[in-house]
């Protein structure tokens, strides 16, 4: 290899190296770390005395709102509350019986099957458990 | 000598300014049925000047996190003097400019002005654009408000449709899983840096293209006898009614944003439901509109995931125009060109009014 060709080589793969090794940690730079905020595993909801019946409240679940859903007979079902369609926060509408999102008019049942509108999927249910007056709501053992 | 005159001599001795000055003069723009077009390139050039003006104003007071951007906003509305007009021109004059670089866009389609030698100036000018809703969908955000939390929510999520990438794209842009403080902090970087910085250097490179290669003439224009070719010079005549209109829409924008100020919303509340009547900026809506009306599933894939990639491969294909349009390249009409650039123009119409109508 001549001098000049040996040297262009060097530059050329020493430039690239450098590139490529700028680019990837800055790629892993932006690339956020896990958050501190871990999945939570059950958490109380609300309390026995706050819900009415056939109504609802929106309630922390980790990282994400959870969906805590008081039925007519007096039983409870929660969710996690994130559309599966565009993952928009959804709300119970007494007037019209179904779990409904507002960004795209999805519509689910009260047992979070979708039922009409754009989502691809039911809701995500978790588990309830009632202990004294406090309502825990937990992620289903699978 | 007047002073301008030995400024201009000082200047001239040094830098050799009257090659400019000579370069300024020779060039002209053309008069036809369609030279008012020729403005909007213009009016969109002086919206961005005003953007970065109330923009740095703005940052005087705007404070980014989840309690502090939106109390910062309220601050800079109600108690800054003249706050309430800033923020209300920087919004009015943001939309504005979009829809000048669309009609901008539009106009150069229709006389097919991306034509060679202007390929380049074209994809310069595309790339703008793109930025420009960049810049649009960024700054929604930042008063960290109810509508523009959700809108953000819906926005990100689209990208997570992309093929392979979609995952680590979606945490990219929102710093994490979900639309936090931490993507108020990145999309206010990219609002106010990134985006800027590659906005101004590539209207640098689309202004240096219009000015080597002079205002595009209608296709075949230099086959019309020369007593039927009018121009105008550049300077002053077109660069003074220029200053004109600029004129007119900068009381435009004061009229709006004193009569329509720009309003702040509810503060933003990642644990409460989606509020009705959430929608993106209006120059989304047509996109957002149409995924609306695409059932869940078309045949194997999701109709959301199917209408996005339409949506990309119309983006590509309108992108590169110059290099697949031969017809215009060779300087002849291409009519069936028009008919699909006028279906694009009523489609985004149609779908925007019924986004509204809708709602």
């Amino acid at each position: 290899m001549k001098r000049r060709s040996f040297i262009n080589v060097l530059l050329s793969g020493g430039i690239a190296v450098w590139l490529g090794s700028v680019i990837a940690s800055i790629i892993a730079y932006l690339l956020p770390p896990e958050a501190a905020v871990s999945d939570a595993s059950s958490v109380k909801a609300a309390t026995t005395d706050e819900l009415e019946p056939d109504s609802a409240k929106i309630f922390q679940f980790g990282k994400k709102p959870g969906l805590l859903l008081r039925l007519e007979d007096g039983g409870y079902r929660a969710f996690v509350a994130v559309c599966t369609h565009l993952s928009c926060t959804v709300q119970y509408r007494k007037d019209m019986g179904v779990i409904w999102c507002a960004c795209h008019n999805g519509k689910f049942n009260k047992k979070g099957i979708n039922i009409a509108g754009p989502p691809p999927k039911p809701l995500d249910e978790l588990e309830v458990h009632i202990r004294g007056e406090d309502i825990f709501v937990s992620k289903p053992v699978t | 000598m007047g002073a301008i005159n030995r400024a201009i001599h000082y200047l001239d001795e040094r830098l050799q300014i009257q090659q400019l000055i000579d370069f300024g003069k020779k060039k002209s723009v053309p008069l036809h049925r369609e030279t008012v077009w020729y403005y909007f390139g213009g009016v969109t050039l002086f919206l961005f000047i005003i953007q970065v003006i109330t923009g740095i104003l703005l940052l005087f007071y705007y404070r980014t996190g989840p309690e502090e951007a939106y109390e910062s906003i309220r601050f800079i509305m109600s108690e800054v003097r003249f706050g309430w007009l800033m923020r209300s021109i920087h919004s009015w004059s943001a939309n504005l400019m979009i829809l000048a670089a669309f009609i901008h866009m539009f106009s150069v389609f229709f006389a097919k002005a991306y034509r060679k030698p202007r390929e380049l100036t074209w994809i310069t000018g595309m790339l703008l654009l793109f930025i420009g809703l960049g810049l649009g969908f960024t700054g929604y955000l930042l008063p960290w408000n109810e509508l523009a939390f959700f809108a953000t929510k819906v926005g990100t999520d689209i990208f997570s449709v992309v093929p392979v990438i979609g995952e680590p794209l979606l945490r990219l842009l929102r710093g994490g899983e979900e639309v936090t403080p931490a993507t108020l902090s990145r999309f206010f970087g990219i609002h106010v840096a990134i985006f800027p910085l590659l906005f101004v250097g590539l209207l640098a490179l689309h202004l240096l293209f219009v000015q080597r290669q002079g205002m595009s003439e209608p296709i075949g224009w230099n086959e019309m006898p020369p007593d039927k070719t009018k121009s105008m010079p550049f300077f002053p005549n077109f660069l003074l009614r220029d200053l004109l209109l600029w004129l007119i829409v900068l009381n435009v924008i004061a009229l709006l944003a004193v009569f329509f100020p720009w309003e702040l919303g509810e503060k933003a509340d990642p644990f409460a439901p989606a509020p009705e009547g959430i929608k993106p900026e209006w120059y989304f809506m047509f996109m957002y509109q149409t995924l609306k009306f695409l059932p869940a599933k078309v045949l194997f894939i999701s109709g959301e995931t199917l209408g996005i990639l339409v949506f990309g491969l119309a983006v590509v294909l309108w992108l590169i125009i110059p290099f697949w349009d031969r017809k215009s390249a060779r300087g002849e009409k291409n009519r069936a060109l028009n008919y699909v650039g006028l279906f694009v123009v009523l489609f985004i119409i149609v779908m925007t009014v019924l986004g509204y109508a809708l709602h």
